[in-house]
């Protein structure tokens, strides 16, 4: 078995303007999701908005540089992921088109493991 | 080493290069290592059938020397390969047995789990082409970069990659499930389809068709058609290719000019491959719906069985690209059926479908509806347009061959 874990990228705009009857609808979409899916699932989380998240890399000199905000500006960002463990790549693929992800899609990432 | 022998070596690669390696991956279970026992099998069939003549089954014989060449590797070098991310197969991890694997078929064929493998879909477009030239066609890295007129270091980056993504992401080295299968044999198929076509009629250069390639493409179909046999669409593209293949040697005068299809001669048509591709289109059209690689064999059939061009069914081949738009809705599908409804129900209407596709984008650089549309106005009598249609056509066309057939029609507009 393999881990994998599976990013949800969606545009934060389209949640801004999501009514309460669409974060019912995923949150039950989410919950189906994870009984039907007990199995591989390792963890997961929703984020908070990409608003809140803070940056830090090192500059040329070698000091800190914090900065408010995602570490790459794009319309679509990482909002929520499941780890999830899976055989091989198309089992994981099987796993990824189940993931609700009403604005957006995921992408999934084999996860390294050092021995 | 007699000429005999390094021809029974070539040829030995040429037809079971595919198979050797398919059989050495499932020991190595690292396409790398795989690759490299093959290639010193083959190595080593250069001395040894010098000596002791060639085996009667090269391709044994070379399984057999590769495998054990990659059982030596792994022993000896166990504690390094153990840290290798190796690929997946369900025989070595369940022992399953081979019927229920495939949906109780016949045992598959270790080229066939292959092929799966370099076409999978989670592997970028062109890269699925380059692995399978490399791994079942048994290509150098130089060799598939001349092939798709990149740089080696650019080619070598792109199968590197690919294969580095199929270990570490766990791409399985097994067949599709059955209800898997049709997308990825299409997957598949499209490659094949690919090679195909840009060996047909080279995208740039100063030869029309690129033998080496169009060779390859229907060795693979060969192949796909041996390890696949009920499959429909496996029998189109053989088809199809085969059809569209009778009619390369008619494709160029002696004198070096391009002849369109109007013009060639129908005598000098591979009637062999005809016969070939004919019953396949057949077979293949029985299967309900058809698919896109059969309705292409089917329209290439259709000019295969007319005896002359005007005697050409264009109401069947309208009514063959109708079906074709609609599973396959590309711009440049509706583009040759535009073509065919103009040699139908002549040249305005012909000239009224090509103009409904103008404004597509996909069809912005394409040469081949400028030359079209330069095609229908020249019969139409309408001689400035027509011009300035031709010269939109060889300003997107790169093909040395063509751009001479259209300088050649555009200047005989001048009189």
């Amino acid at each position: 078995m393999a881990k994998y874990l599976v990013l949800i990228y969606e545009d934060e705009a389209s949640w801004t303007g999501a009514g309460p009857e669409d974060f019912d609808r995923t949150y039950k979409e989410h919950t189906a999701f994870g009984e039907n899916n007990a199995a591989a699932l390792l963890g997961g989380d929703a984020l908070h908005p990409t608003s809140t998240a803070t940056s830090i890399r090192k500059d040329s000199s070698g000091d800190f540089l914090v900065t408010d905000g995602p570490f790459v500006e794009t319309k679509e960002v990482i909002c929520d992921y499941y780890l999830i463990e899976a055989a091989d790549l198309d089992e994981a693929i099987a796993v990824g088109k189940q993931v609700p992800a009403p604005y957006g899609g995921v992408e999934v990432r084999p996860v390294q493991i050092f021995e | 080493m007699t000429p005999a022998v390094a021809a029974a070596v070539a040829d030995a690669h040429r037809r079971e290069w595919a198979f050797v390696l398919a059989a050495t991956v499932r020991v190595t279970r690292d396409l790398d290592l795989a690759e490299e026992c093959v290639q010193d099998a083959y190595a080593k069939a250069l001395t040894t059938w010098g000596t002791r003549g060639v085996p009667a089954s090269p391709g044994a014989w070379l399984t057999t020397v590769a495998k054990n060449r990659a059982l030596d590797l792994l022993r000896r070098d166990a504690t390094m390969r153990r840290s290798l991310p190796l690929l997946l197969d369900d025989r070595i991890e369940t022992a399953s047995d081979e019927t229920d694997e495939t949906g109780g078929h016949e045992v598959a064929d270790d080229r066939l789990r292959l092929i799966f493998t370099c076409c999978h879909p989670a592997i970028a477009p062109q890269a699925r082409v380059a692995l399978t030239l490399r791994l079942l066609c048994g290509l150098t890295t130089a060799e598939v970069a001349r092939a798709f007129l990149v740089s080696e270091p650019t080619m070598a980056a792109r199968i590197t990659r690919a294969k580095k993504k199929i270990a570490a992401a766990r791409i399985p080295y097994r067949l599709p499930p059955a209800e898997a299968l049709p997308a990825r044999i299409d997957a598949v198929l499209t490659v094949v389809h690919l090679l195909f076509t840009t060996g047909h009629t080279a995208p740039a250069g100063d030869s029309l068709v690129r033998r080496d390639l169009v060779e390859l493409s229907l060795d693979l179909a060969r192949m796909l058609r041996t390890l696949l046999p009920d499959d429909a669409d496996v029998a189109g593209l053989l088809a199809l290719i085969l059809l569209t293949d009778a009619r390369s040697a008619t494709r160029v005068a002696r004198d070096g000019r391009l002849l369109p299809l109007a013009e060639q001669d129908r005598s000098s048509w591979d009637r062999t491959a005809i016969g070939e591709g004919v019953p396949l289109v057949q077979e293949a059209l029985r299967r309900r719906p058809p698919g896109r690689f059969v309705l292409m064999a089917a329209i290439a059939a259709v000019h295969s069985e007319a005896p002359t061009w005007d005697a050409t069914d264009w109401s069947e081949v309208v009514a063959l690209y109708d079906l074709l738009v609609r599973i396959w809705p590309s711009p440049v599908v509706a583009l040759n059926r535009a073509v065919a409804v103009g040699f139908a129900a002549g040249p305005v209407r012909g000239l009224a479908e090509l103009d409904a596709l103008a404004a597509e984008p996909q069809l912005a650089g394409y040469g081949y509806l400028a030359a079209s549309r330069a095609d229908f106005l020249r019969r139409l009598g309408r001689t400035a347009e027509a011009r300035t249609a031709y010269e939109e056509a060889l300003l997107l066309t790169e093909n040395a061959l063509e751009r001479d057939f259209l300088a050649e029609r555009l200047a005989r507009l001048g009189d």
